[in-house]
């Protein structure tokens, strides 16, 4: 079980702000297939991941990043802080 | 260098106040270089800016920025607050102050931890106006400012 986070217009995007997914996922981006198959508001929110960042337990990383204990992952756009 | 003081707040803050407690707790240094940020109102269209952030996320992602701007510049103090939710058009959205003997680490750690906060701190803003409302987009320049730090 991982908590999945989603912030800003993707939060927006998908309609709600987080939620435990059941998954065996082996990286990000299997996870992000496994999203998008659900249903087209996750297709449309995940269409350009070079438009995404993402992080794992709240460290940056790649979509090839492993989840292998991974408890907690962040999908969100560039940010813009300062 | 006293450990970092990073905070991240909804309420305002009173910029001045800071300012002297950080440079009166700063230790021996001989140069202290703030930054503050203001919501600008874009020609007068902005109507309010909404702050996002990640709260399991902000506090570590800014500490680690810190902590690379002191393992790079002599540093004997930083500060960083930055604000979340609803901010109008001239309020201060965050400060970072630095404190070293000599005023160019000063300066340019400052700057640094400027470029940082901007596109790897876990903040997102949202910019209201009278035509409605619309997530600000990062910007490449935002991006190859890093790059000179590299």
């Amino acid at each position: 079980m991982i908590e999945v986070l989603y912030f800003a217009w993707l939060r927006e995007r998908i309609g709600l702000p987080r939620e435990q997914v059941e998954t065996e996922a082996p990286t990000v981006a299997a996870l992000v297939q496994e999203l998008s198959a659900r249903d087209d508001s996750y297709a449309l929110a995940f269409a350009d991941l070079t438009g995404l960042r993402v992080a794992v337990d709240q460290e940056l990383a790649d979509f090839d990043a492993p989840l292998a204990g991974a408890r907690e992952v962040a999908f969100f756009p560039p940010m813009t802080g300062g | 260098m006293t450990a970092p003081d990073i905070r991240v707040v909804a309420d305002a803050f009173d910029q001045g106040e800071e300012l002297n407690r950080f440079t009166a707790m700063a230790g021996p240094a001989g140069a202290v270089v703030s930054f503050s940020g203001i919501v600008r109102d874009e020609g007068g269209m902005l109507q309010a800016l909404e702050i996002e952030h990640y709260p399991a996320m902000t506090d570590r992602a800014i500490r680690a920025i810190a902590d690379q701007a002191a393992s790079r510049w002599a540093l004997s103090a930083v500060l960083v607050i930055h604000r979340h939710g609803r901010l109008c058009p001239g309020e201060v959205i965050m400060m970072v102050a630095t404190a070293s003997l000599h005023r160019q680490a000063a300066f340019e750690a400052a700057e640094f931890l400027m470029d940082y906060l901007k596109s790897r701190a876990p903040f997102w803003k949202k910019a209201f106006t009278a035509g409605g409302a619309e997530w600000v987009a990062a910007r490449d320049s935002d991006e190859d400012a890093l790059d000179r730090w590299r």
